[in-house]
Formats: structure tokens, C-alpha cells, sequence
């Protein structure tokens, strides 16, 4: 439901920026405490690469993508986009969050609109509003406010308001997590689309093995906190892929190893 | 801004009724009882002498007579009368109260005078308060009106600047918060003795009052609005290119926006308390002098009068607050209606 052949109008840049992540160490202060929570991440992701980490809950996932986002800067080690250093936020990487933080007083228009504003380029780019809110297929609830939205309609229109911005790195923390299995399944195929089409590097925390293999390229998995990269995994496998699929299977079976879950399988 | 759902489809008309005693006692007999009380309070005034010496029980009795025909007009082709007829059948027993009250209350003093006589005017003496004595009573509600409107806006104004600095940045809050604490909890009345000789004119005394009694809930409110502000919106915010005047102006200012009516409310009520005692002691004009003026001439009708008045600017000025709130705040879920 989500392609739809109207948008196809909207022009994007259909290339995604690459990613480094270098010796990155990173720790909080908590109570007078030294906690933490990075240690030496090295991580090099390819221009419109999908990559999905996978950790333990409370490992380091959505810490590491407040630093590619540029809310945090990491205590050592560096990061860069296109071999330019990240040093603050910018709309070229933009996040949706597990909630949808949709701003309860702006419609669904207004809120989509909000990068745009953001950047004060709203007046003459008022078309991209329109254009994304009809490819995540919301144009008839472009009025409404976000209390009378689903949950899973609100997680589009947090979607919409990241691609307003065509993003060249996309950072998802587990923008899925809080949706029931059904809108779940069809968000993950929507997405995948998305990708597909707009040609993005994307990001991915997630907690879900399963998802992690349905949508990425390459899964990281990471280590309990402080979290080191423990392995790092190539699904060679075209789209759409199929839950069903023993090679998907195979790969779900060692991840959850990693894990320490081999016993659930 | 126009929500999504369209509802504006019209329920179907009521099935008209015939008229028939079930109906008398049913549809249409609250309507027919506030009726017949008007029509009772008019008789009131008109069938027994007066104790006193009021000029106007003819013409009150002979309006209560007419009042209560509109109602039977009324009742009977509500369903010929669109929303005003509806209206009226939902506010029929209010009607039929309201009815009954000014009835007791005008045998209770004019007629039989079981209530003190000067201190508890009758309903026409207060008429006549309205119709000969209205030049001076107009002047004062708007001497009233325009103290209050200056004060309060300065207040509101100066209290939500405030109220945003301390919430948004650590260096002010260091600087104003000791000075809230220390002048904000005292009441505003308590500053009249010295306001008044301090001020070049007990307008301006009273105008720097009423608006300390509306800054302060004001400032705090708004002050705690920004304050719990969700880190979220300002890091989605952030993430997509925002700054730092965008993260005040459209992030932290309507995220604070239902607070801030909390503090509008509670400045506005405090500020009607220092608006009246400051008109009483000092001001030499407006709804409260005119009470100051009316006790000092024992003249109890238009002190009831006066009261009647202020009543009803003052609601007039929540509901309006209200309203305001309303059309602002359409995105909030179950607001309290007023």
C-alpha cells in the first residue's frame, strides 16, 4: 500500500552516504559512576548499504546511533559521513525513534513539514510535503492530529517527516518496536520498499532477530554493554524475502547463539 | 484547522408532537411550570402593595408577564424554531428555577418584608438601580474594564517572557528564580500602602499590581510548562536541522502552551481580587469604588447591582480566556469545558 505510483514524482538524490565509525568508545556518568557503554566500535558501512544491529537490551544500540545522529559526541574515536566528520546534528541524517514523538499540537501536515521549516526552505518546497505524506499513504489524514492517529499510522507519519528530508543515511531505533505483529509485518514491507526506491544507507537497532534478517543486509551483532562488535554477518539473499526461508533459518539459529539463546531455538 | 472526521450531518427532526395530556406532563411540562412561575412572580409584583417606595414594580411585574409568554410561545414551537428552540427547551428548568426564586425573593422583601428591609433590597429596586442610575454604573464597569485589561496584559506579558527565559536558559533562571521565590508567594494586596505613595498615580499603583497578582502564576507555570518539555521533541527536532530559536519558538512555547493557560486562569482570578480592593482604597473610580460609594449612602440595591455586574464580567472574562484556550488548544484531548 505504501508505493504508489504518484509519488514517484519527487526527486531524490538516490544515493546514500557512507558511514565510518572509528574507534569509538563512549561511557555516561551516572551517580559519580564511569558506566560504560561503547567500547572500541569500528564499524564501515557502504553508501545504501541496510544494516541492522542486534544486541541485548541495554547494550549500547541506541547510544551508538545518538553519535551517528550527532546528538552525543563520543568520548574517543570518530565518526564520519562521506569521509566528512560528524560533529552535530544534520537533516542528511535524520532518525525516527521507537516512539513516533509526533508534536501533538502540529497536524500531520505540519509535522511532516517540520524539517522543512526547520531549514526555513518550507515555502517553496511545499510539494515534498505532499508527495511523501501519499508514498507512506496517509494524504487523507493530512488534517488530523496525532492523538487520532493508530499506532501504526503514527510511526508512518514519523517515517514521512525523516524522508521529507531526503536523508542520506536513514538511523531507525527500533521505529517498529512498539507496533502489533500484523501492522509489523506490512511496515517491515513497506520499508524495504522505501529503501529500495530511494537508495538511502540505513541503520537499524532492533532487538528482533527476525526482523533483522527480513530487512538488512548485513546484521552486527553486538556484545552485552559495554558493547563490542561480536559479529558481523552478510544476508546474501534477494527481495522480498520469506520468513520461511531455511537460509534465513540457519543464520536466525546462529544469532540467537551468539546471543546466549541457542536454548529458545 | 479542520479536523479529518466530518460530522456535520444534521440528526433527524424529532417527530412532532400532538398535543395531549401526556405531553402536557411530560415534553412540554417544564416548559409550561417555568411558564406559569413567571407568570406567578408578575402577578406578585402587581396584585400586593408595596412596604416600600420603588418605582418600577409595575414594569417589572408587566416584564415577568411577558417573559413568561415568550416562554409558552417558546416551549410550544420549539420544534418550529431551529437551535433557539432547543435551547430553550434544554434551559426550561434553569428557567422554571430561576422563576421560582425571583418570585419568593420579591414576596419575601417587597411584599410581606420577612427579610430586613434595607439590607435585602427587592428585585425592582434593583431594576431601578439599572435604569436610573446606569450613566455611573457604565463609567465605572468601563473605568474597571480598562484597569484590568492594562494590568493584566502587562502582567500576562511580562510573566510568560519570564516564565520562558527561566524555563529555557540555566543563566537567567540563576538570576530570577531566587527574586520569584521571595516576591511572588506575597500577595499583591500586600503591596497597596506602598505602591500608592511609590507610583506617581493610584491608576498606575493599581495597573503595576494587577499585574504582579497576574505575572507571578504566569511566570510559574510557564516556567514549569518549558521545563517539562520531553528531550525527544527537541532531539527529533535537532536531528532535522532545527535551531535554537526554532526549538523555543515552535517546540518549547506550544509544548507549554496548556500551562501556560493554567497561569492565565490563576493570574486572572488573583487579579480580580487586587483590581476590586484596589478600586475600594485608592482608585477613585470602577465597580469597586461604586460599592465603596453604595455603602457609604446605604444604598444596598446598588450594591446588589454592582455585585450582579461584576459577576458577570468577570465570568464574561474566563469564558472568554476559555474560548481563547479552546480554539488554541484543539489538538489537546478533553479539555475542561467552562
Amino acid at each position: 500500500m505504501v508505493v504508489q505510483s504518484a509519488a514517484e514524482a519527487i526527486i531524490y538524490p538516490a544515493v546514500g552516504a557512507e558511514l565510518d565509525i572509528d574507534g569509538v568508545s563512549h561511557a555516561f556518568d551516572i551517580d559519580g559512576a564511569t558506566l560504560p557503554v561503547l567500547d572500541n566500535v569500528n564499524l564501515s558501512i557502504a553508501p545504501g548499504e541496510f544494516v541492522a544491529l542486534l544486541g541485548p537490551s541495554g547494550c549500547g544500540k541506541s547510544t551508538l546511533l545518538r553519535l551517528v545522529a550527532g546528538l552525543e559526541k563520543p568520548r574517543t574515536g570518530s565518526l564520519r559521513e562521506d569521509e566528512v566528520r560528524i560533529t552535530g546534528p544534520h537533516p542528511s541524517r535524520v532518525v525516527v525513534f521507537q516512539d513516533p514523538t509526533l508534536f501533538p499540537w502540529r497536524s500531520v501536515w505540519d509535522n511532516v513539514a517540520l524539517g522543512l521549516e526547520a531549514q526555513g526552505i518550507l515555502k517553496t518546497q511545499r510539494h515534498r510535503v505532499d508527495a511523501v505524506i501519499e508514498l507512506v499513504g496517509l494524504s487523507s489524514f493530512r488534517n488530523a492530529y496525532p492523538h487520532q492517529l493508530s499506532g501504526g499510522m503514527a510511526q508512518r507519519v514519523a517515517l514521512a517527516r525523516a524522508l521529507v528530508n531526503d536523508p542520506k543515511i536513514l538511523v531507525l531505533d527500533e521505529p517498529l518496536g512498539k507496533l502489533d505483529s500484523l501492522t509489523r509485518i506490512a511496515m517491515q514491507a513497506e520499508l524495504v520498499a522505501l529503501w529500495q526506491r530511494k537508495g538511502f544507507t540505513t541503520l537499524l537497532v532492533t532487538h528482533d532477530v527476525e526482523e533483522a534478517l527480513v530487512l538488512a543486509n548485513r546484521v552486527i551483532v553486538l556484545s552485552d554493554r559495554p558493547a563490542r562488535i561480536k559479529a558481523d554477518i552478510a544476508v546474501a539473499r534477494p527481495y522480498p524475502r520469506h520468513r520461511g526461508d531455511p537460509y534465513l533459518a540457519d543464520l536466525r539459529k546462529q544469532i540467537l547463539g551468539l546471543l546466549g539463546l541457542e536454548a529458545t531455538w | 484547522m479542520s479536523t479529518y472526521s466530518v460530522s456535520d450531518t444534521t440528526a433527524p427532526a424529532a417527530p412532532r408532537a400532538a398535543l395531549t395530556f401526556s405531553n402536557l406532563s411530560g415534553r412540554y411540562g417544564v416548559g409550561l411550570a417555568a411558564s406559569l412561575v413567571w407568570l406567578a412572580f408578575g402577578l406578585s409584583c402587581l396584585y400586593w402593595p408595596d412596604l416600600g417606595d420603588w418605582s418600577r414594580t409595575g414594569s417589572l411585574g408587566i416584564g415577568a408577564i411577558v417573559i413568561a409568554a415568550f416562554i409558552l410561545f417558546g416551549t410550544f414551537s420549539a420544534d418550529y424554531l431551529g437551535s433557539a428552540g432547543q435551547a430553550l427547551r434544554k434551559r426550561a428548568p434553569w428557567l422554571l428555577a430561576f422563576g421560582a426564586f425571583v418570585t419568593l425573593w420579591e414576596v419575601a422583601t417587597a411584599k410581606f418584608a420577612w427579610l430586613p428591609l434595607p439590607f435585602f433590597p427587592p428585585p425592582q429596586s434593583i431594576l431601578e438601580v439599572y435604569t436610573d442610575d446606569l450613566p455611573k454604573l457604565l463609567d465605572s464597569v468601563f473605568a474597571s474594564i480598562k484597569l484590568q485589561l492594562g494590568g493584566y496584559i502587562i502582567g500576562a506579558t511580562v510573566g510568560f517572557i519570564t516564565g520562558v527565559s527561566i524555563g529555557w536558559s540555566q543563566k537567567i533562571g540563576y538570576w530570577v528564580h531566587p527574586v520569584l521565590r521571595f516576591i511572588g508567594p506575597l500577595p499583591a494586596t500586600a503591596w497597596l500602602p506602598i505602591a500608592f505613595f511609590t507610583f506617581p498615580s493610584s491608576w498606575s499603583a493599581s495597573t503595576f499590581l494587577i499585574a504582579l497578582a497576574t505575572g507571578f502564576p504566569v511566570t510559574v507555570l510557564t516556567w514549569s510548562g518549558v521545563a517539562s518539555v520531553s528531550s525527544a521533541y527537541y532531539d527529533v527536532a535537532r536531528t532535522l536541522g532545527a535551531k535554537p530559536s526554532f526549538l523555543v519558538l515552535k517546540v518549547a512555547i506550544p509544548a507549554a502552551l496548556p500551562h501556560v493557560f493554567v497561569g492565565l486562569f490563576m493570574g486572572l482570578g488573583s487579579s480580580f481580587a487586587v483590581l476590586v480592593v484596589a478600586e475600594m482604597i485608592g482608585v477613585k473610580a470602577g465597580l469597586g469604588w461604586y460599592l465603596q460609594w453604595a455603602q457609604g449612602w446605604a444604598a444596598y440595591a446598588n450594591m446588589y447591582a454592582a455585585l450582579i455586574v461584576m459577576s458577570l464580567l468577570c465570568s464574561g472574562a474566563i469564558t472568554l480566556l476559555f474560548r481563547t484556550r479552546d480554539r488554541l488548544l484543539v489538538w489537546q484531548k478533553g479539555v475542561v469545558k467552562w
